[in-house]
C-alpha cells in the first residue's frame, strides 16, 4: 500500500478535474486536525479510492500527513451505523447495553435492544419525546451536545434548534474540551474570538515560540511549513513550551521542560524580563492597549528566579526565552491543548498574548498569537456559535443587544438569557435528573470526557439519549436509546473554518451507506417535526440545500467581526477557500485581523487582563500527594486522531504506536523498582487504567504520560479519562484535562493470553473488533488492536491474575477461528505449566492464533500472520516461547515511515551502515512522502551518530 | 590350559553378537560350536522388512556369512535343530532335515532359540497362502506371493505387521491390517498418535479392521486360502494371510531340559539361567526380571554383559533396558521410548499438528523425562531417548523440551538473547 501520494503536484480548484489515471477527482477538505488541508479524493463505485493533498490549497499545497493520505482507507466501510435504531422502554440500571449490533458490557450502561426502525418512527418518537420533556420540564431539561467535526451548516441548525426553537442554550460542542480557553483568552484581551494570524505568518515570523502543543505530530503539515521557515531563514529561532520532550521540542532552538501547570507564571516571568530588559514595546502599551498598569502592579512577584523553582527551569532559561521573543523582529506564538485543556487556560492564554501585546509583537506580518484548532471546524462553531458561552456571529448570551438582534434575525420574540450548560456541567445536570434528554452528534463523550465513570452514569441515567452518529462502534453508542445514522466524510456537503480562518468546501463524492443521511438535514426534519408539535413555524426549518443553510449563517455574521456575509457556497466554489472577515461586496477574505491596531473592544485597545495569578489558582487541578505521586499529563500519538473511531480503523495507523503505554521517566521506573513492559496499575479515587509501562527520558521524573485516543473500544477500562480531572476553568468551562494526581504500581496479572486473526477484509476486521468489545471489560487487561498493512489483522491480549475460565477462553477462540476440534488447527498443551496455544494454517500460511499461559513470541508470530509468512520455516517453533523469532525470520517492529511502512529496525541497520538521513531517504525511501516521521529520523539519525562517537572514543 | 567348550543354540542375531563380543575379549579361549535351524549365515532379521519393501536385498542384510565362522574358528551346523540337551553329561543333541544326528558336548551352553510367530489357533491356520513373517522364507514367500496374488491380509497391527502390510502395499498388493486392538500399535503408541500413523497409511493404499477378531481362513477351488472371515461375520478377500500377531519365545528346548521358564528362559543379570549357572540365554527366549525383549538393542546389551561374563571377567551386569521404537517404513517416522502412556504422577506436554501429521508427547515425571512418544518428525528422538535413559532433570529446558535439542539446549545459555541467536544463527 503506496500512501505516498501527497504533494504530487496537479492543478487543482473547486470542480471536477481528472486525476493521473482519469479517476474523477473532487476538492474537499480533510476531516481530522484543525489545520485544514485542501484533499483530491477520487471515487469508483460508490467508494472513495484514493486521495491526495490539494496542491492549489493554501493550508497544505498539496501535502497530506499520515493520517490525511489514509482518509480513503479510514472510508472503507465497517462499523458505521446503517439505519435508525430505537430501545424500547429503559429498563433501570442494568448490567448491559444490547444494541442490534452487539452485547455491550459497560457496567452502568442499559438494557434492552434496540430495534432498526424508519427515519418517520425515529424523529417522530425524538419530537414527541423531546416536545414532552420541554413541556413538562421547560425547554432547559433538554441539551445538545455536538462536534467540531460537524460542518459549518450542520452546526448552525442544531444552534438554530436549540436556541430559536426550544429556546435553550444547553447547545454545547465538544469543541469545549479544546479550544474555549482560547476563545475566552481571546476575547479577554483582543475584545473577540479572532485569531489574527495566519498560515503564512510562519515563513515571515524569525521567531516561533510553541507552548503546549505539538504539531510534529498533531499538526503534521503546519510542522512541515515550520521546518521549512527554519529551512529558508538562518536567523528563525523556535522555542518550545512544554513538560515533554516531544518530536516538536526535538527541533527546537530552546526547550523549556516546564513543570505541568505553571505556564502562567512562566508567561508572566518573560513578561517581567521583556519589561526589565527594555524589550517591551512602551508606544504600542500606549497607544494600543489598557490594563496595563493594573498587571504591572502584579508583576513584582514574577521575577524569573522567584517562579524558576515553580516552573522546574532554570532562571536563566526563562530570561534566555523572553530574549529570544522580545529580540524578534517578528515573533508568532502557537498553541493547543497545553494551554488550553487547564482549570486556568484563559490565564494560560491571555498571559502568552500579553507578551504579543507587551512587545508590539501583533497586528503585523511574522508577528501575533496562533491557536491551533484540533478539530477540522472547531473554528466554524465558534463562527456559528454552537456553544453554550456563546451566540452566532460571535454574539454574547450576556448581550441583550446582541440576543435582541438575534431575535430580530431569527424572527422570534426573545432568546433565552441564561447561559447553557458547557460540556461537564451539561453531563453533571444529566446525572442529576436536572436535564432528562441529551442529543448528542459527531461526537464520543463516554471516551473523551474528563472522569468517565461520572459521564458513564449520567448516560446511563438519562431519560432519553439520541445519538447521530456515523460509526455504531463508539463507547457512546452502547447507551443511545436512539441511534440516528448519519453521514460521513466523503458523502456530506458543506463548509468548514480551519485555524486561520478559512473557509472551505467540503464534498460528498459517495452516497452514504444504508439509510444514514446528512446532518444538517437530520436536524432540520427533527426541528420541523418538533415545531408543530410546539405549535411554532416549521418553514424556519425548511431550507433548499446545504448551500441555503450557509447564506443564512453568513447573513447573521453581517457587521460582526467574523463578517462573511460576502461568502457562499457559489464563491467558494468559484475562488476556491477564502478567509474571513468576508463582507458583502468584498473581492477577498483577510489575511491577518487588526491591522490598523484597532483591536475587537469598545475602545478599539487590545486589554491586558487581569488574571490575578497565582492567587486565585492552584497550579494543579488537585494536589499531587504521597498516595498519588505522579502528575498524569495526557496528549496525542502521530497515526492516531481523538477517540480512533476513524484512525482506529486503518491497520497500518497501528504501526507507529502499536498499543497503549503509559510513559514514566526511567529514573521512576528504576526507583520504584518497576520494570518497562510490565503491566501496571495507574489509579487514583476517580477510577484506573491497567496498561504496559514503557520508559520514555522525555517524561519528567514525577510525571506520567497516556496518549488519549484509547477507551473502552479497546482496553479493559476507558482509558486515561477513567483518570482525568473535572475541574474546569471558570471563565472557558474548559476541562483540566491534560493533568491529574495518580497512584502507579505493578498490576500483577501473571496470567497472560493473546489472540491473532487474519480479517478477510477491513470491514471483517471491524467486525470482529465490534463482536470482541463488549468483552473487554471482563479482564483486568485488555488490549484490542490492529496490525498490518495490505492485510488486517485483529489482535487481542488480556492479563489476569490466574487462569481465566475454559468457558471465556473458548468464546474468544471461537471469535478468532481457533477451535482446538478443527483439522487445521495446530496445538500444543502443557497443562502442569497452564500453558496452551492453538494456531491455525491455511495452505502455507498461518491465519489465527491463541497463545494462553505463555505468550513470548506473540509479537513476531502476529507479525508472519501480517505479513503472510510462508509457515515452512516457521512451523517447528510457532509454540516454542521464543521472544524472538527464530531463523532469522522478521521480528515485529513499530513503523516509522507509514508511507512506505518502514520500521525501526530496517532504519537503525542502516543507520549502522552509516547512513545519514539523505542516506535513508535514499535507500528505503522513508520520509519522503507525507514527512510526518522526519523529526523522528532526525533523532534516530542523531542518535546514531551519538552512538557512534562514543564508540570511536 | 585345555580350551573350554562352548556351544551356541541358535544362529541369530543376539546369539552371534555374544560370540562376537567374546571374541573380542577371549578369542583363545573357547572352541565354539554353533547349531542354526536356518540353512543361512546370521543375517540382520530387523532389516527383512527393508528386503521386504524391495529397498534392500538378502546380501545386503547378511551380517555374517558362512567365511565369518570359518575364519574365527567357529564350528557352524546350519540347518540343524538341536533337539535335546543332556545337563547331566553337559552334551546337546541336534539333528537335520534329513535325520542326521550331531551331538557335541560343552563347558558353556549359550541358548540363543530365539523366538516363534504366534499362529491364531483359527480354523484355516494352516492353508496354503497363510504365512508367518519371521525370516527369510516368510519374506520370500511374500515377494513370491505379491507376484502373482492380489488381496493380502495381514492379523495384527503392531511393529512387524505394519511393516510386513507395508511391503506388501509396496509390492502392489491391495493390503488389510486386521488388528484386535483399539488402536495400531498400541505397545509402542498412545491412541493420537496411532491415529495420525494409520491415517498416514491409509493414505498409502493400507486398510485397517480395528477391534476386529480373526474367526476363521477360508479356502477357494484351488486350496489357497481365500477369504478371511471376521468373527462379526464380515469377510475380507484373501489370497495371502500374514500372521504378525506376536512371538512367543522359544522355550520348548530349555524347558525339556528342566530349566525355569517364565515367559522366556528366566536369567540372571549375568544372563545365567537361574537353574544352571553353565547355561546362558540371550534374546528373545530369554526372560529377565520377567521381561522378554523383542527389540534389537536390548539383546545386544544382553550379548555384551553375557560375552563379557563368558570371557570370565564376571563384572558385567545386564538391569534391563529402556526401550524405543522406530517403525521401519520409510517416510513415515514414528518413535516411542520409555513411560509415553504417562498417567498418576505424571505430566504430559503434548503438540499436535493434524494437517502437517505431526504428533509429538512427552511424558515428565518429577521434573525428569520419562518417556516420549512422537509421529511425523522424530528427528529428536534419539535425544529424548538419551534423557529418558540418563534420567536427568530436564526442570531447567522443560518449556523447550518439545522443540527440540537445539532449542532446549541454547535455553541453557546465560540468557535468551544468547539462546535466540544461537538459535537464529
Amino acid at each position: 500500500m503506496d500512501m505516498s501520494e501527497a504533494g504530487r503536484a496537479a492543478p487543482a480548484g473547486g470542480e471536477d478535474r481528472k486525476g493521473r489515471d482519469g479517476r474523477s477527482e473532487q476538492a474537499t477538505v480533510c476531516c481530522y486536525c484543525g489545520t485544514g488541508c485542501g484533499v483530491l479524493a477520487s471515487a469508483e463505485g460508490g467508494r472513495i479510492t484514493a486521495v491526495r493533498g490539494d496542491p492549489a490549497h493554501p493550508a497544505n499545497f498539496g501535502r497530506l500527513c499520515t493520517k490525511g493520505s489514509t482518509l480513503h482507507l479510514a472510508a472503507a466501510p465497517g462499523g458505521r451505523a446503517l439505519y435508525p435504531e430505537l430501545r424500547g422502554a429503559r429498563a433501570t440500571a442494568g448490567v448491559t447495553a444490547v444494541t442490534a449490533a452487539v452485547s455491550t458490557a459497560v457496567s452502568t450502561a442499559v438494557t434492552t435492544t434496540r430495534r432498526r426502525v424508519g427515519w418517520d418512527v425515529a424523529l417522530d418518537t425524538a419530537a414527541e419525546r423531546f416536545a414532552a420533556i420541554i413541556r413538562r420540564h421547560g425547554p432547559d431539561a433538554v441539551a445538545f451536545y455536538i462536534s467540531g467535526q460537524l460542518l459549518t451548516e450542520d452546526y448552525y441548525v442544531f444552534n438554530k434548534l436549540a436556541r430559536a426553537l426550544v429556546g435553550t442554550n444547553n447547545i454545547d460542542s465538544n469543541s469545549r474540551l479544546c479550544m474555549s480557553s482560547a476563545v475566552s483568552g481571546y476575547k479577554a484581551t483582543l475584545g473577540a474570538d479572532s485569531v489574527p494570524t495566519c498560515y503564512e505568518d510562519i515563513a515571515l515570523a524569525d521567531h516561533l515560540l510553541i507552548a503546549g502543543a505539538n504539531p510534529a505530530w498533531a499538526h503534521p503539515i503546519v510542522f512541515r511549513r515550520i521546518e521549512d521557515a527554519r529551512r529558508a531563514n538562518p536567523d528563525f529561532s523556535l522555542t518550545v513550551v512544554d513538560p515533554r520532550r516531544t518530536e516538536t521540542a526535538e527541533l527546537a532552538d530552546l526547550h523549556l521542560q516546564i513543570a505541568p501547570g505553571s505556564d502562567v507564571l512562566l508567561y508572566n516571568a518573560m513578561l517581567h524580563v521583556l519589561l526589565a530588559e527594555g524589550l517591551a514595546d512602551q508606544d504600542f502599551i500606549r497607544d494600543h492597549t489598557s490594563g496595563f498598569e493594573a498587571l504591572q502592579a502584579q508583576l513584582g512577584s514574577y521575577a524569573p528566579g522567584e517562579v524558576a523553582a515553580a516552573c522546574g527551569l532554570p532562571a536563566a532559561q526563562i530570561v534566555e526565552a523572553a530574549r529570544r521573543f522580545g529580540r524578534a523582529r517578528a515573533a508568532l506564538s502557537m498553541w493547543c491543548q497545553g494551554l488550553n485543556q487547564s482549570h486556568h487556560g484563559t490565564a494560560n492564554n491571555a498571559a502568552l498574548i500579553h507578551l504579543h501585546l507587551a512587545s508590539g509583537q501583533i497586528a503585523r506580518p511574522g508577528a501575533g498569537p496562533f491557536s491551533l484548532t484540533g478539530q477540522p471546524n472547531a473554528m466554524g462553531g465558534r463562527e456559528v456559535g454552537a456553544l453554550a458561552t456563546i451566540l452566532p456571529g460571535h454574539r454574547n448570551i450576556d448581550d441583550a443587544a446582541d440576543r435582541a438582534e438575534l431575535a430580530r434575525l431569527w424572527n422570534i420574540p426573545a432568546l433565552p438569557g441564561a447561559s447553557g450548560l458547557a460540556a461537564v456541567q451539561l453531563f453533571e445536570a444529566l446525572a442529576a435528573g436536572r436535564v432528562k434528554a441529551v442529543w448528542i452528534a459527531c461526537t464520543n463523550p463516554a471516551q473523551s470526557l474528563p472522569d468517565q465513570a461520572r459521564v458513564r452514569a449520567a448516560l446511563a441515567k438519562a431519560e432519553f439519549v439520541v445519538l447521530q452518529e456515523a460509526f455504531a462502534d463508539t463507547e457512546t453508542a452502547a447507551y443511545a436509546d436512539l441511534l440516528l445514522p448519519a453521514a460521513s466524510w466523503g458523502e456530506k456537503s458543506g463548509t468548514v473554518t480551519n485555524s486561520e480562518r478559512r473557509v472551505s468546501r467540503v464534498r460528498a463524492l459517495v452516497p452514504p451507506p444504508g439509510e444514514a443521511r446528512t446532518d444538517w438535514a437530520i436536524v432540520a426534519d427533527f426541528a420541523r417535526r418538533l415545531a408543530t408539535r410546539l405549535e411554532r413555524d416549521a418553514a424556519a426549518f425548511d431550507w433548499r440545500d446545504e448551500a441555503a443553510v450557509f447564506a443564512e449563517h453568513a447573513s447573521l455574521s453581517a457587521g460582526r467581526d467574523c463578517d462573511m456575509s460576502g461568502l457562499s457556497h457559489a464563491l467558494l466554489e468559484r475562488d476556491g477557500p477564502q478567509q474571513w472577515p468576508f463582507p458583502a461586496g468584498a473581492q477577498q477574505g483577510t489575511a491577518r485581523l487588526f491591522q490598523d491596531k484597532r483591536f475587537a473592544t469598545a475602545d478599539g485597545r487590545a486589554r491586558f487582563a487581569p488574571i490575578g495569578f497565582p492567587a486565585a489558582h492552584a497550579l494543579l487541578p488537585e494536589p499531587v500527594d504521597a498516595r498519588h505521586p505522579f502528575v498524569l499529563t495526557t496528549g496525542r500519538l502521530r497515526d492516531h486522531w481523538h477517540g480512533m473511531s476513524r484512525t482506529g480503523k486503518v491497520a497500518a495507523l497501528w504501526g507507529h504506536a502499536p498499543r497503549a503505554e503509559v510513559a514514566l521517566n526511567p529514573a521512576d521506573i528504576a526507583g520504584r523498582g518497576l520494570r518497562a513492559g510490565e503491566l501496571v496499575r495507574i489509579a487514583n479515587r476517580r477510577g484506573e487504567l491497567v496498561l504496559p509501562l514503557a520508559a520514555d527520558a522525555g517524561v519528567v521524573a514525577g510525571q506520567a504520560w497516556i496518549p488519549m485516543h484509547w477507551g473502552s473500544a479497546s482496553l479493559a477500562q476507558p482509558g486515561a479519562n477513567a483518570l482525568t480531572s473535572a475541574a474546569v476553568d471558570p471563565a472557558s468551562r474548559q476541562p483540566a484535562l491534560k493533568q491529574a494526581a495518580v497512584a502507579i504500581t505493578p498490576a500483577r496479572l501473571p496470567w497472560r493470553a493473546a489472540w491473532a486473526r487474519l480479517a478477510d477484509s477491513p470491514a471483517a476486521a471491524c467486525t470482529l473488533q465490534e463482536s470482541l468489545r463488549p468483552r473487554l471489560a471482563g479482564f483486568a487487561y485488555a488490549a484490542l488492536s490492529l496490525t498490518g498493512r495490505e492485510r488486517n489483522v485483529v489482535l487481542l491480549e488480556i492479563a489476569a491474575g490466574a487462569a481465566v475460565d475454559a468457558e471465556v477462553i473458548a468464546g474468544l477462540d471461537a471469535a478468532f477461528d481457533c477451535r482446538a476440534d478443527d483439522a487445521q488447527v495446530m496445538t500444543f498443551d502443557d497443562a502442569a505449566r497452564g500453558i496452551a496455544k492453538r494456531a491455525r494454517v491455511a495452505g502455507d500460511a498461518l491465519v489465527a492464533l491463541r497463545l494462553a499461559g505463555e505468550v513470548q513470541a506473540f509479537g513476531w508470530l502476529a507479525a508472519a500472520i501480517a505479513q503472510a509468512e510462508s509457515l515452512a520455516p516457521l512451523r517447528r517453533w510457532l509454540f516454542a516461547p521464543l521472544a524472538q523469532p527464530p531463523l532469522g525470520l522478521a521480528a515485529a517492529e513499530r513503523t516509522v515511515c507509514n508511507c512506505f511502512g518502514v520500521g525501526e529496525g530496517r532504519i537503525r541497520a542502516c543507520l549502522a551502515d552509516g547512513a545519514g538521513l539523505e542516506g535513508l531517504q535514499q535507500e528505503l525511501k522513508c520520509g519522503t512522502a507525507c514527512g510526518s516521521c522526519l523529526p523522528e529520523l532526525r533523532r534516530m539519525v542523531a542518535e546514531a551518530g551519538s552512538g557512534l562517537a562514543a564508540a570511536a572514543a | 590350559m585345555r580350551r573350554q567348550r562352548l556351544v551356541m543354540v541358535g544362529n541369530g542375531m543376539a546369539g552371534v553378537k555374544t560370540l562376537e563380543e567374546l571374541l573380542k575379549h577371549a578369542p583363545e579361549r573357547y572352541d565354539i560350536t554353533v547349531f542354526g535351524a536356518e540353512p543361512h549365515g546370521n543375517y540382520n532379521r530387523i532389516m527383512l522388512s527393508p528386503v521386504l519393501a524391495g529397498e534392500m536385498s538378502l546380501p545386503d542384510i547378511m551380517l555374517n556369512d558362512l567365511a565369518w565362522y570359518g575364519r574365527h574358528g567357529v564350528m557352524l551346523h546350519a540347518g540343524y535343530t538341536v533337539t535335546a540337551i543332556d545337563r547331566a553329561r553337559r552334551r546337546v543333541r541336534a539333528e537335520s532335515k534329513d535325520g542326521e544326528v550331531v551331538e557335541a558336548a560343552y563347558d558353556r551352553l549359550l541358548l540363543a532359540t530365539g523366538s516363534t510367530p504366534f499362529v491364531l489357533p483359527v480354523p484355516g491356520k494352516d492353508l496354503p497362502g497363510v504365512i508367518a513373517y519371521r525370516d527369510i522364507g516368510d519374506t520370500e514367500a511374500m515377494i513370491a506371493a505379491a507376484r502373482h496374488h492380489r488381496h493380502a491380509v495381514v492379523i495384527g497391527g503392531g511393529l512387524l505387521g505394519l511393516e510386513a502390510a507395508n511391503g506388501l502395499a509396496l509390492r502392489g498388493m491391495d493390503v488389510s491390517v486386521v488388528h484386535i486392538g483399539g488402536w495400531i500399535m498400541e505397545r509402542q503408541l498412545d491412541q493420537p498418535a496411532a491415529d495420525l500413523l494409520q491415517a498416514t497409511l491409509e493414505a498409502r493404499g493400507l486398510k485397517f479392521r480395528l477391534g476386529a477378531h480373526t474367526g476363521e481362513l477360508l479356502a477357494g477351488a484351488d486350496g489357497r486360502v481365500a477369504r478371511l472371515r471376521l468373527k462379526d461375520g464380515d469377510e475380507l478377500p484373501a489370497d495371502l494371510v500374514v500372521m504378525a500377531a506376536g512371538i512367543r519365545p522359544n522355550t520348548a528346548l530349555a524347558e525339556a531340559a528342566r530349566l525355569r521358564c517364565e515367559r522366556g528362559i528366566v536369567v540372571s543379570d549375568t544372563l545365567q539361567t537361574v537353574t544352571d549357572p553353565r547355561i546362558y540365554a540371550v534374546g528373545e527366549c530369554a526372560s529377565h526380571r520377567g521381561v522378554a525383549y523383542g527389540l534389537v538393542a536390548p539383546l545386544f546389551e544382553q550379548a555384551r554383559v553375557c560375552a563379557n561374563h563368558l570371557a570370565g571377567f564376571g563384572i558385567g551386569r545386564y538391569q534391563g533396558s529402556v526401550t524405543s521404537t522406530k517403525l521401519k517404513v520409510t517416510g513415515v517416522d514414528v518413535f516411542s521410548a520409555g513411560d509415553f502412556m504417562g498417567g498418576e504422577g505424571c505430566e504430559e506436554v503434548v503438540l499436535h499438528d493434524r494437517a502437517g501429521g505431526i504428533y509429538k508427547k512427552l511424558v515428565l515425571k518429577n521434573g525428569r523425562l520419562a518417556g516420549a512418544v512422537m509421529v511425523g518428525d522424530t528427528a529428536d528422538g534419539a535425544w529424548y531417548f538419551q534423557l529418558v535413559r540418563e534420567g536427568g532433570s530436564v526442570a531447567a529446558m522443560r518449556d523447550h523440551l518439545m522443540f527440540g535439542q537445539q532449542c532446549a539446549e541454547s535455553q541453557r545459555g546465560p540468557s535468551p538473547a544468547d539462546a535466540t541467536t544461537a538459535l537464529c544463527a
